[in-house]
């Protein structure tokens, strides 16, 4: 069972709702805003294990090679130049889809492995823990994602996605059991929960919503939601001390009346997970 | 002068600045490189001028006539976008790797509608901007459309003004990469610290000027003192400190930047942000 939780943007509380809801359910939890990973700061797990994650790029041989500029032809990232001395490589832009490798007519092209961020494996009490981190000055986060993702097993797992509608989070929620939208009640809001609405409808994957930084009973979310008949899982009333708590790098269940909403909020997504 | 508005992740105020400082340079042009999410336009309106589709990626295509289902395109592909002898556009980044196994010439390489590219005629000024289909690839080169379009509509060299992407990802590098000045919105939150260390390398690697504003100060005011330590010694310029204010979010819901309420505590400061940044560049805008 995994359960995937995106907003459409940043900022609306995704990974508070992630972090909290972990610890209440007492579920693993995989941080894949691989860009801008805060999760570890609120769980404070021991990191137990970190591993490198490299892509493939290729390597050219220039005694092999004939200049025939074949892969710069087939290369659609622009990640190979010809010039009159030979090929360059900007490795940056290589996606690492091997086909230079395969339209090289002289087995010129073999591939070295690179390193583009690391993956942090650890444990908070009885959960584990794990997050990508992209190095600075790297532009492809999907394959740290892949890599994140397939190192998850068998228990019940949170995965914390990156915000926006873009690659990412399609790698980051693809083949999840159930999406959690984090929205809050603004109009900014209510605009990117339309965009994750339709991501995930697209995917087909059921979702529910949470509204952060409630204040009326009857907002526009609210209201949204029960035109459109998306199931609303549960309210995070809007609080000053909920900001001081994240300020301090705290998870919000120190606090009584906030341990129960998550709590309520848990046992739904458990009883909805007993539904599908 | 082109000035960028960013902060490492999202919901930090970045969008609430960027739309102010847009408001008060009525002769700027404006770009919202959040082509994921733009909401620039709710705040500030206008009518649309311009609209084009931007074909911003290739996704293979498979002629089912030609096809002989000999699995090779399924074999060497390695996004598994091919199932079946069918691709998944949604998982295709259109490398062209399927297309040369391909006995049968079967496989075509099509270009893909990424997004719409948009420009939108404010009250106060050009805003260029873009809708991105959503799940597309290539951010990036979407935000990139979004900038040449802005210049290309840049008469007398006017101040662009651009709200970024959250985050430092390839959409990031776009928004940031031949900017004069970064305007770093960064949060008083154990978070927000280490979010802003990461695009303050960002923003050093691209070589862009930084400044930065601390929103919400008032949250947490021993981290504010520990970021305006941080830049102090860094040698980075804190504009302001923008405090907590509830007539945000109402500004918000109105959509309304939060310049435009005249009394509001975080309005004040970001008008002082904004003087400072105009004599800082001296520059009539």
């Amino acid at each position: 069972m995994k359960i995937a939780v995106l907003s459409g943007k940043g900022g609306t509380g995704k990974t508070t709702v992630s972090t909290n809801l972990a610890k209440v359910m007492n579920w693993d939890y995989v941080d894949c805003d691989v860009e801008e990973p805060n999760g570890f700061i609120f769980l404070k797990p021991n990191v137990l294990k970190t591993k490198k994650v490299n892509v493939p790029i290729p390597k050219i041989d220039d005694e092999k090679c004939i200049n025939c500029k074949k892969c710069v032809e087939i290369c659609q990232f622009n990640a190979l130049a010809g010039t009159n001395t030979g090929i360059i490589l900007f490795e940056k832009l290589c996606h690492s889809c091997g086909a230079c490798e395969l339209v090289c007519p002289v087995d010129a092209i073999t591939e070295e492995e690179r390193s583009i961020g690391k993956i942090d494996i650890g444990q908070s009490e009885d959960i584990k823990c794990m997050r990508g981190v992209l190095d600075v000055g790297e532009p492809m986060a999907v394959p740290i994602i892949k890599e994140l993702k397939s190192l998850i097993d068998e228990k019940p797992t949170i995965i914390d996605c990156s915000p926006g509608s873009s690659c990412s989070v399609v790698s980051a929620i693809e083949g999840v059991d159930y999406a959690v939208l984090v929205t809050e009640p603004t109009a900014f809001g209510l605009h990117d929960l339309k965009i994750a609405v339709s991501l995930v409808k697209e995917m087909k994957i059921p979702f529910g919503v949470i509204i952060n930084r409630a204040e009326e009973e009857n907002d526009l979310i609210t209201r949204y939601c029960k035109e459109e008949g998306i199931y609303l899982l549960g309210k995070i009333a809007f609080d000053r001390k909920a900001a001081v708590l994240y300020s301090q790098g705290k998870l919000l269940i120190e606090d009584e009346v906030f341990r129960k909403g998550f709590e309520e909020i848990g046992r739904k997504i458990e009883g909805v997970k007993r539904c599908n | 002068m082109q000035l960028v508005v960013i902060s490492g992740k999202g919901g930090t105020g970045k969008t609430t600045v960027a739309a102010s400082l847009a408001y008060l340079s009525e002769k700027s042009i404006k770009v919202d490189c959040d082509v994921d999410a733009s909401n620039l336009h709710i705040l500030l309106q206008g009518k649309d001028i311009e609209e084009e589709n931007f074909f911003g990626a290739k996704v293979a295509n498979i002629d089912s006539n030609k096809c002989i289902k000999c699995g090779a395109c399924e074999k060497v592909c390695r996004y598994d976008a091919i199932k079946n002898y069918q691709v998944d556009p949604l998982k295709c980044e259109g490398c062209a790797a399927c297309t040369v196994v391909c006995e049968q010439n079967a496989i075509l390489l099509k270009d893909e509608v990424t997004g719409k590219t948009i420009i939108t005629q404010t009250n106060k000024g050009l805003l260029s901007r873009a809708d991105m289909v959503i799940g597309a690839e290539g951010s990036g080169k979407l935000v990139t459309k979004v900038r040449k379009n802005a210049m290309a509509h840049r008469k007398n060299n006017e101040w662009i003004i651009l709200d970024g992407t959250p985050g430092i990802g390839c959409a990031v590098m776009a928004s940031v990469t031949g900017c004069d000045a970064a305007l770093i919105v960064v949060e008083p939150t154990q978070s927000g610290l280490e979010d802003f260390l990461r695009v303050l390398s960002l923003i050093n690697f691209f070589g862009v000027k930084p400044f930065v504003c601390i929103n919400k100060y008032d949250i947490n005011e021993d981290m504010t003192i520990e970021i305006e330590k941080y830049c102090k010694e860094e040698g980075i310029d804190v504009l302001g400190k923008i405090p907590f204010d509830p007539c945000v979010k109402e500004a918000v819901n109105a959509l309304k930047p939060i310049v435009s309420y005249k009394e509001s505590k975080a309005s004040k400061e970001i008008i002082k942000i904004w003087n400072k940044l105009k004599e800082i560049y001296k520059e009539d805008v």
